[in-house]
């Protein structure tokens, strides 16, 4: 009987999660204007799919992501500067939205840490360099 | 540089190392909270004018959110199974007087005709939004996730996930205090 439920359990099939509507029209299909297509590629790149955290919704196939690619392409298509959109987007989920952090006084240490271990780096170089001489 | 100093050192790369495994083994055991809420909490639902989902019900426009009293927006879909799990709980809702609208995520209206036939059709309007497009505008990352919305059109509450009968007095109590 166990084994016979272990079976049931691996033959069933996942349950139907996504919708029965096709993706929207320009979240697979490119703009016409490839100025315009290369920004919104690039704000593509730089937005967190909300649905697999962790991709963003350039890489994602979730429906949701699909969603987002077309509205990051009709707002650019309709004359609106990428950083727009992503403030639209960042408005409504919060930087959690976007994979560039803003610099503000939580993320002072984030940007400050390559310059201090640099710094620390040199520092560093210049002991060992002394000391070698001595 | 004395000699004291170089032997605290010598431990430092152990330290970093113990405190990261630490780190590490502290967020493995309590998980982030990988719920992204809506920021439009306390702002004016966005403007939007939503067509129909399916024929028997109108459409949902954002200036039928701003009635004077505050309502309950449920954004679902037919081929969200948790949607099934709490339909029951919003048809209870709206029998306790709770006036509830909705929008039916990339839907086809046969489809939302046959889950409202088959779940219960507690709904005064339900949009239709093919593409996403108002659930992004609301800052709704899934679905079901349910918005309380009062009676000037301002965004008081957002519960994410289906609502379970554990939820009922906490969202009635949002409704209440958004009168």
């Amino acid at each position: 009987m166990k084994h016979l439920l272990a079976l049931m359990v691996f033959c069933a099939t996942p349950a139907l999660a996504d919708s029965n509507l096709p993706p929207a029209r320009w979240a697979n299909e490119q703009l016409p204007n490839p100025r315009q297509e290369a920004e919104a590629k690039a704000l593509m790149e730089e937005l967190r799919c909300l649905v697999c955290q962790g991709q963003s919704i350039a890489d994602s196939n979730a429906e949701l992501a699909g969603d987002m690619r077309a509205m990051v392409r009709q707002r650019i298509a309709a004359g609106e500067r990428p950083e727009q959109v992503r403030f639209w987007l960042i408005e409504r989920y919060g930087n959690w939205v976007s994979y560039r952090p803003p610099v503000e006084p939580m993320t002072w240490p984030l940007w400050a840490a390559p310059i201090i271990l640099l710094l620390a780096g040199a520092w560093q170089f210049r002991n060992r360099l002394t000391r070698r001489r001595r | 540089m004395g000699l004291p100093v170089n032997r605290a050192l010598r431990f430092l790369p152990l330290l970093i190392l113990v405190a990261f495994v630490g780190a590490v083994a502290w967020r493995l055991s309590t998980p982030a909270n990988e719920k992204i809420t809506s920021k439009m909490i306390g702002q004016p639902v966005p403007a939007f004018a939503l067509a129909p989902a399916t024929p028997v019900k109108p459409g949902l426009a954002s200036t039928q959110l701003t009635s004077g009293q505050p309502r309950i927006l449920n954004v679902f879909a037919s081929w969200c199974v948790p949607c099934i799990a709490e339909a029951p709980l919003l048809g209870e809702l709206r029998r306790r007087g709770v006036p509830i609208d909705a929008i039916a995520v990339r839907d086809r209206p046969e489809d939302v005709a046959a889950f409202l036939s088959r779940y219960g059709d507690p709904f005064d309007h339900i949009g239709a939004d093919p593409e996403s497009r108002a659930q992004l505008a609301l800052g709704s990352s899934g679905v079901p996730e349910t918005f309380i919305v009062d009676g000037r059109g301002v965004i008081r509450y957002q519960h994410m996930g289906p609502i379970e009968p554990g939820d009922l007095p906490g969202l009635i109590g949002q409704w209440e205090a958004a009168k």
